[in-house]
This record gives C-alpha cells, sequence and structure tokens, in this order.
C-alpha cells in the first residue's frame, strides 16, 4: 500500500471537486463510507484493476493474464477503466490519470452512489467483519485481509513451493462458484454435536395403526402392510445416516471442514472460499448496482456538478455507458432505467389494489395521484433488494415494452442466435432464469459416503439448462483432488439422468 | 517502478509458452498465422485460459437484451462466449489472446520442439562487410566531428567549478581541454551467406491446397534458416514446361496449366547459382515442391544429372518436398530416390497433407546440414 499511499494523493484541483461533490451526495440522501480517492497511472491502473481492485493479492498467474489483456485492449484503444471502486471502509476509489475534468467528476459521483449501495444494500451485509465498539460503523477491511491472503499463500509457495501450491490454487478456483448465496444468512449451527445431545436409540417398533378388538388384527394391519411399514422405516434409518443429512450447497465450505486436506491446503481453501464470498453480493447485484450509480451520477451531473460548458462531453460519455448492443444485457441500461420507472410510479402513485385493478389503458396512461414517495421508494429498494428479486417485482409489461427489451435464444436449426419473444412472461422468465444463483447451476453435496465407499456424490438441480460438458470433467477432476477420493456429479444430459464420475484415474459418463 | 503484477505476469507468459509448444503443430498447420506477421513479430492468438467451472453449456442458456428486432430476427454479432447471459456490458467484448513472439523466438520454439539441431558451420568464409560506427566520445578528433553539446558541457561545468560562471551573464567559453568530438568503431558485419532458392512446379496439376501447404512449409523454413544465419538471401523459381525467375509474391500466386519440365527449373537454379553465388563463400539450399508428376523419362534423367553434376556439389543440402495431389502420379520421388540412395545431401520428402508438415520440416533441417 506505502507505494500507491505515497504517490497517488488528489492533486488540489480534483480534491476541491471530491469535496464539492461529497456535499451534493450527502445533501440527497446517499449514505456512504468514508471514501479514499486516489490517482493512479494506466498501468498501475491495470494492474489493480487485474487484482479485482486490490493492490495487494495472492500470487497467481491469472492476475497476469487479466493484466495482459487489459493493458493490450488499453494499448489497441479497445477499452479504458474509468473508473474501479472496492468495498472497503473506507472505500477506496480509484482515478485514471488524465482523464478529462468531466470525466473525473462522473466518476466521483458514480463512485459515491457505488459506496452508499455498498453501506446499505442487505447482500453486502455479509461482506462486514464486525462492528467497530467505538464508533458502531461496520468494519470492512478488505484491503487488509486480501493482504494477509497473499501472505498466506506466499508463505506456503515458499514452504513447499510455487508449483503445488498453485497447481491446488487452480483446483480451488474451478470450485469457486461452489457456494450458497443463502448461507450468511442461515444462523450457523456451530455446537457440535455431542453424544449426549443425541436423541436415546428408538426401539425399532414398527408403528401399526390402533386396534381395538385383537381379532380385527390382521384385517387393519396385514402382513403386507407391517412389512412396507418396516422397509419404510429402514429406508428412513438409512437415509438418517447418511453425511451430509441434508445437502449441502456450500461445497467448498463442506469440503473445507470435512476432506481430508493438509494444513496448507485447508489454508489456502479457506482464502479461495472467503474471497468467493466476498465477490458474491456484487454479483448478485451487478444490475442494481450500476443503475443506481448511474442514476445518481446522472442526477448529480445534471443539476449540481456541471457547468454549460461541460454537459456535451458529461452527456457524450453518459450515453457510451448506457449504449445497449444486440445480445448483451447492458446492466447500467437496465438498472437505471428500472429505478427511473420506480420513481416515477411512486411518484404518481401508481401502485396498491387500485392500480393492479384497473384495465383502462387510458386511466393508467393519464393516472396521476401526486403521491411523490418516488425519492423514498428508491432508497428502500437499494437496501432491500437484489438483481433476482428487484427485476421479480418491478418489472412490468409496460417497461418491457417501452425498454424494447426481448429474450433470445440459440436456434439449432438455423445454427444462429434469435430473438425469441418480446412477450412480458418470456422475457421476465429469460432474466430471472439467468441472474438465479448468480447465473451458476445449482449443485449441492449429497452424500459424503456414496456406494458406503467415502466417495463424493454432489447433485446438480437440472432447471433446463445442461452443464458445460468439458468443464464439468475438468471440476470433477479437481473436487477429487481436494476429496482424494473418486467423485460423481449427478446431472441430466440430453434429457437424460446422468452421471459424471472420476474416479482419480478415469473420466467416465453414464447413464443413470 | 517495477509493478507487483510483474512476477504473475511472467508465471503467465511461461504457461502460455508453455501451451504454444504443446500446440505448436496446430499453429504451423494453420496458414492464418502467416497474414499476421507483422515486422519482425507474429502474434499467435491464443485462447484465454480458462479455469472450467461448473457453468451452463455455450447453446443451452438464451439471454435477455436490448433493442430492436422482431421475434426470429438473427441477432447481429453472436453474443459473448463464456461469459453467462446477462453480465456482459460494461467491459469489451472477449478478444482471442495473442501473444507476440518474435520471429527469433518462434525459431527457437520449432527447434526445441522438432529437435533440430543447430547447423554445422561449413567453414565457408563468411563475408563480412565493414561499418563505421558512432559510438563514443573523446578529446582529440577534427572540427567536423565536434561535439557541440558535450563541449558546452564540460566548458560549463569547468567555469561553475572555477567559480566564473555569471548566472547573470552567462557566457561560457570553451578552451582546448573542454573539447569533444565524437568518436567512432569500426564494426564487422556479416552479410548474407546463405541462399534458399525455393523452386515449385505451378503446373496445372498443382491445386491451391498443395500451394498453400508450400507456402507454409517455406515460411517456417526461412524462419529457421534466419535463425541459423546472420543474412540469408531467397530467390524464388516456378516451373511449367519452362522455368522463370519470380517475387515472392508471385511465387505464391501464379497458376499456369500446362506441362512440366522440372529439369528446366534445376537449370535455371544452377545459372542463378553459377552466376551469384560462388559455391565457396556461400551456404547453398534449393528447395523444389512439386507433385512429382514430371513429363518422361528424359527429363528425368536430365534432372539426375544436373542434380549430380551442378546442384549437390554446390548446395548444403538439396531438398525435395513432394505434395500429394490428385492429379499427379508422384513419380518423381521414387526416380530421385532410386538414383541417390545413399546420398545424403538430397533429401527428399512426402508431404500429404498440412499436418505433415510439422514431420517434412523436420526430414528436412533434422540432420544440421
Amino acid at each position: 500500500m506505502a507505494q500507491f499511499a505515497l504517490k497517488t494523493a488528489l492533486p488540489n484541483y480534483l480534491r476541491d471537486e471530491q469535496q464539492r461533490i461529497e456535499e451534493h451526495a450527502r445533501r440527497v440522501g446517499l449514505d456512504f463510507f468514508p471514501t479514499i480517492f486516489e490517482v493512479l497511472s494506466y498501468d498501475q491502473m491495470n494492474e489493480v484493476a487485474a487484482y479485482g481492485g486490490f493492490p495487494t493479492r495472492y500470487p497467481h498467474w491469472r492476475w497476469g493474464m487479466e493484466f495482459e489483456k487489459l493493458s493490450k485492449s488499453h494499448e489497441y484503444g479497445l477499452s479504458k477503466i474509468y473508473e474501479l471502486v472496492i468495498n472497503n471502509n473506507p472505500a477506496i476509489a480509484y482515478l485514471l490519470e488524465g482523464n478529462s475534468l468531466v470525466d473525473q467528476k462522473l466518476v466521483m459521483a458514480h463512485v459515491y452512489a457505488h459506496v452508499d449501495f455498498f453501506k446499505n444494500n442487505f447482500c453486502f451485509r455479509m461482506t462486514s467483519q464486525g462492528r467497530d465498539p467505538r464508533s458502531g460503523s461496520d468494519v470492512r477491511k478488505w484491503i487488509d485481509t486480501m493482504a494477509n491472503h497473499g501472505a498466506i499463500a506466499r508463505k506456503w509457495a515458499n514452504r513447499i513451493g510455487l508449483e503445488k501450491v498453485e497447481e491446488f490454487i487452480d483446483a480451488c478456483l474451478s470450485l469457486e462458484n461452489l457456494i450458497d448465496p443463502q448461507k450468511p444468512f442461515i444462523p450457523r449451527d456451530t455446537s457440535p454435536k455431542t453424544s449426549e445431545e443425541e436423541e436415546p436409540e428408538e426401539t425399532q417398533e414398527v408403528p401399526l395403526l390402533r386396534v381395538d378388538r385383537e381379532y380385527m388384527e390382521s384385517f387393519i394391519n396385514p402382513e403386507e402392510f407391517v412389512e412396507s411399514q418396516r422397509k419404510r422405516l429402514a429406508e428412513e434409518a438409512e437415509l438418517a445416516q447418511r453425511f451430509p443429512s441434508e445437502p449441502v450447497r456450500d461445497v467448498l465450505g463442506f469440503l473445507l471442514e470435512n476432506a481430508p486436506l493438509q494444513r496448507w491446503e485447508r489454508e489456502c481453501l479457506a482464502v479461495i472460499r472467503t474471497e468467493a464470498y466476498y465477490f458474491l453480493p456484487q454479483m448478485q447485484t451487478k444490475i442494481m448496482n450500476e443503475g443506481w450509480a448511474s442514476y445518481w451520477h446522472s442526477r448529480l451531473m445534471t443539476e449540481n456538478i456541471c457547468d454549460a460548458s461541460e454537459i456535451v462531453d458529461y452527456a457524450d460519455r453518459c450515453a457510451s455507458v448506457l449504449a445497449t448492443a444486440p445480445g448483451q444485457l447492458n446492466p447500467y441500461k437496465l438498472g437505471i432505467e428500472l429505478f427511473r420507472h420506480i420513481e416515477d410510479r411512486w411518484n404518481r402513485g401508481q401502485f396498491g389494489k387500485e392500480w393492479d385493478d384497473c384495465d383502462d389503458w387510458e386511466l393508467r396512461r393519464h393516472w396521476d395521484r401526486r403521491t411523490g414517495l418516488g425519492r423514498e421508494k428508491i432508497f428502500q429498494v437499494r437496501s432491500l433488494y437484489n438483481d433476482v428479486t428487484f427485476i421479480d417485482e418491478y418489472l412490468t409489461e409496460d417497461f418491457v415494452a417501452d425498454q424494447k427489451l426481448y429474450s433470445f435464444g440459440y436456434n439449432e436449426r438455423n445454427d444462429r442466435w434469435e430473438i425469441e419473444s418480446r412477450t412480458f412472461e418470456d422475457v421476465k422468465r429469460q432474466l430471472l432464469a439467468s441472474l438465479t444463483n448468480a447465473g451458476n447451476p445449482i449443485i449441492s453435496v449429497v452424500d459424503a459416503n456414496h456406494g458406503n465407499r467415502s466417495e463424493l456424490l454432489l447433485q446438480h438441480t437440472h432447471q433446463g439448462a445442461d452443464l458445460r460438458l468439458d468443464w464439468a470433467k475438468e471440476v470433477t477432476k479437481a473436487l477429487a483432488r481436494v476429496w482424494t477420493r473418486p467423485v460423481e456429479i449427478h446431472t441430466v444430459v440430453d434429457e437424460k439422468p446422468t452421471a459424471l464420475r472420476y474416479d482419480g484415474s478415469d473420466y467416465s459418463q453414464k447413464l443413470l | 517502478m517495477s509493478l507487483r503484477i510483474d512476477q504473475d505476469h511472467s508465471r503467465f507468459r511461461s504457461i502460455v509458452r508453455g501451451r504454444i509448444r504443446q500446440n505448436l503443430r496446430k499453429y504451423i498447420s494453420k496458414g492464418e498465422l502467416l497474414g499476421r506477421q507483422g515486422k519482425d513479430l507474429v502474434s499467435i492468438p491464443i485462447p484465454h485460459i480458462d479455469i472450467p467451472k461448473l457453468r451452463f453449456g455455450d447453446k443451452q442458456q438464451g439471454g435477455v437484451a436490448q433493442g430492436d428486432g422482431e421475434p426470429g430476427d438473427p441477432l447481429s454479432g453472436s453474443p459473448q462466449e463464456g461469459d453467462g447471459p446477462g453480465q456482459a456490458g460494461d467491459q469489451a467484448g472477449e478478444h482471442a489472446l495473442e501473444v507476440e513472439l518474435t520471429l527469433d523466438e518462434l525459431a527457437d520454439i520449432l527447434g526445441e520442439e522438432l529437435e533440430l539441431p543447430n547447423i554445422e558451420n561449413k567453414g565457408k568464409s563468411a563475408i563480412v562487410d565493414k561499418k563505421d560506427r558512432y559510438v563514443g566520445v573523446r578529446n582529440v578528433g577534427p572540427n567536423s566531428l565536434r561535439h557541440f553539446k558535450r563541449t558546452f558541457r564540460s566548458a560549463l561545468r569547468r567555469q561553475i567549478a572555477l567559480g566564473t560562471y555569471d548566472a547573470k551573464r552567462p557566457v561560457i567559453i570553451p578552451t582546448r581541454d573542454d573539447m569533444r568530438y565524437k568518436s567512432w568503431k569500426t564494426e564487422e558485419e556479416p552479410v548474407a551467406n546463405a541462399v534458399i532458392i525455393y523452386m515449385m512446379d505451378v503446373s496445372g496439376s498443382m491445386g491451391d491446397e498443395q500451394k498453400e501447404i508450400v507456402r507454409i512449409e517455406s515460411f517456417w523454413i526461412d524462419t529457421w534458416l534466419r535463425k541459423q544465419y546472420k543474412g540469408i538471401d531467397t530467390r524464388f523459381i516456378i516451373h511449367d514446361a519452362a522455368a522463370r525467375e519470380v517475387d515472392r509474391d508471385t511465387f505464391f500466386r501464379t497458376r499456369e496449366s500446362g506441362g512440366t519440365m522440372i529439369s528446366s527449373a534445376y537449370r535455371l537454379a544452377a545459372e542463378i547459382i553459377d552466376r551469384d553465388y560462388p559455391a565457396s563463400q556461400w551456404n547453398i539450399y534449393p528447395f523444389h515442391f512439386s507433385d512429382g508428376d514430371n513429363w518422361s523419362v528424359d527429363d528425368t534423367l536430365l534432372c539426375v544429372d544436373i542434380l549430380k553434376k551442378l546442384l549437390l556439389p554446390a548446395s548444403n543440402v538439396f531438398c525435395y518436398g513432394q505434395v500429394d495431389s490428385p492429379y499427379g502420379s508422384g513419380q518423381f520421388i521414387k526416380d530421385l530416390r532410386e538414383h541417390f540412395s545413399g546420398e545424403d545431401q538430397l533429401i527428399t520428402s512426402e508431404i500429404n497433407d498440412r499436418d505433415a508438415i510439422v514431420e517434412s520440416i523436420r526430414e528436412f533441417l533434422g540432420k544440421g546440414k
């Protein structure tokens, strides 16, 4: 950090602007962590961006790859990073040296809204590392945490060799997305079950129907019934012995607790898991977060910050941020429009039973109860929703038509991507499907003693889309590397239940 | 300032280099590589190294986007591969990453992969050119080579040291001792001492695919030999029933119809060597590519004769590559093998398809001649 702290303080003219923008942002109601801006040259910017915003991470070739990509695209003028802000308290934001003043102001306004989002959205609560007893504010020292992770990985690389650590980290990264988005909200059962707490062994009595008269016994509880009850009991008993007793979505956590890992492996896996959970909220709120930031930069810039000479440059830049392209969803655009849509609806009272029940088009069009609740509503929405619930609740038929949203898919017959539908239901379903679980398949550990051979069994909850098989193969290998025993994933391929299995030397794909 | 990322970056580069090594065959047989060569650099597109994860298959999941169009209309530009739908937007599209390698590096990798030996020095006297280069500064010299800036600087330094420099009236007067002159060194530069003579059959039976194979193979031969010799000349001869010398571009583009008289090309090559490249001073590499369909047995005998008397004695090695074509009889390579069995100065190789290029390069250059 020292290198950055020394050289990257804001020059005076930017500091003045920053203070002005911060005041405006506070005045409109944004509530953010203290925010530190630093100015970076483009290669520093590319470096920091390659590390996902953190100046220090664990050593890995993947950052180098990102760096090369970013540097190349910068050199060839394909893309340029304007803004980078990290969820930390105090928040750190980076400005690119040499950008025009309008750009810098735009970025600052954008950043304050992001930090407001980090601080207030419920998804990001899971990134808090505690509460500062004196100030009562969230502790989010992720810069330090990431640097510590770097120290852990370096320590082990020095002791047992870079190759080994890197190979293991690669395996862990293959499993990076196998985490449970709901996990942080489930109170954790930390107390280990002791034998006393366990319920006393039940006597294996077969539950039978009550018989008042003895001679009825063979009619009410015939032989077959007794037999089936006994079978059911046996099955239940077997299920109860299954470990884990319920499917576990947090595969990384499960491995961390139950895989026979060496100390260095455990520490590296814990690093990957912690970071995966840290980045999860950003994936879950991409549309909202960018929409919120764009909403506020446009508000602040046009109402408070820009002077007349800057407005055209600003509009130009803003338009390129919000541009859409066929086949690509621009989260900035969708987010800002949806926030504006909500604000407008709540300003005009277009909600509640009366509104929902009204199907007179003319009435709806001119509906205005002058409720003026828009501002309040969007602040509420930014706290209490993530992308899935945001879309689920506020995407309306009118909005889909106004914004020309469509769903697309691959047409096998024509061998091309095509627009599939513009109906509200289809668009919404498609959008929700691609946002669910941050676009990842739902995978859980169902049995850690599969076939009574301590093999690991994972289940893919198939929801219409198959897994990418060549990658799935590599993932089973990575799993087997961590679990040290054969691994099986049950999924569906071409509508047939299939088991993908890696036993340590051979990979196979079999119908179930 | 050295960046922290440099370590990770060099690690990535070495992984990529390893990848290139494994996949070299694929890159060699891909013609597109040639179109991409810059002055000294060759860009090889390498796939982004993905970390495999459990993800949905490429075409399994559609997405949502904004814009005009009716249901059933194709999307212009396919959605980004790899990126899950609904995530794209703020970043530039995924471009295949390219690594740039210098031709030297490329030749190194080629050499390592094919286990090509370095070419032994023939002891043929290398022709050396002398060149003067200004490399330093000294205290004496002709006025025409006076180094004005350095002279001024040393005079200024002296005046400041003596305390005679007055910032208000900054007059600098150099004395004899202050004078500085550029000095030069004479360097010996080897000039071209190797020549490659490419000969190709452009008769009707050589199709586009056959020419493409020749083009790719000659690129790699060029790359390797350039690595081995400081300067290199290339000459190009095309022939059907008659031979003529052409430039590089024409060499790869021409398509003639007509018969094939290989001897015409050999004779021309012998003339060029005789005229421009005295065998005592030059390393000479004739390469001949054909589909092996010569006009007549008599002409083949004539070829053998020219080879024995003129070409082989002058050349380091003579290489004949026979490209498989649907029309050719492929007889010529058999004739050559028959007449020159046991002669290791003549190397023959059959190139049936693109995948055989690598093997053929190994045959041609594997003997280190």
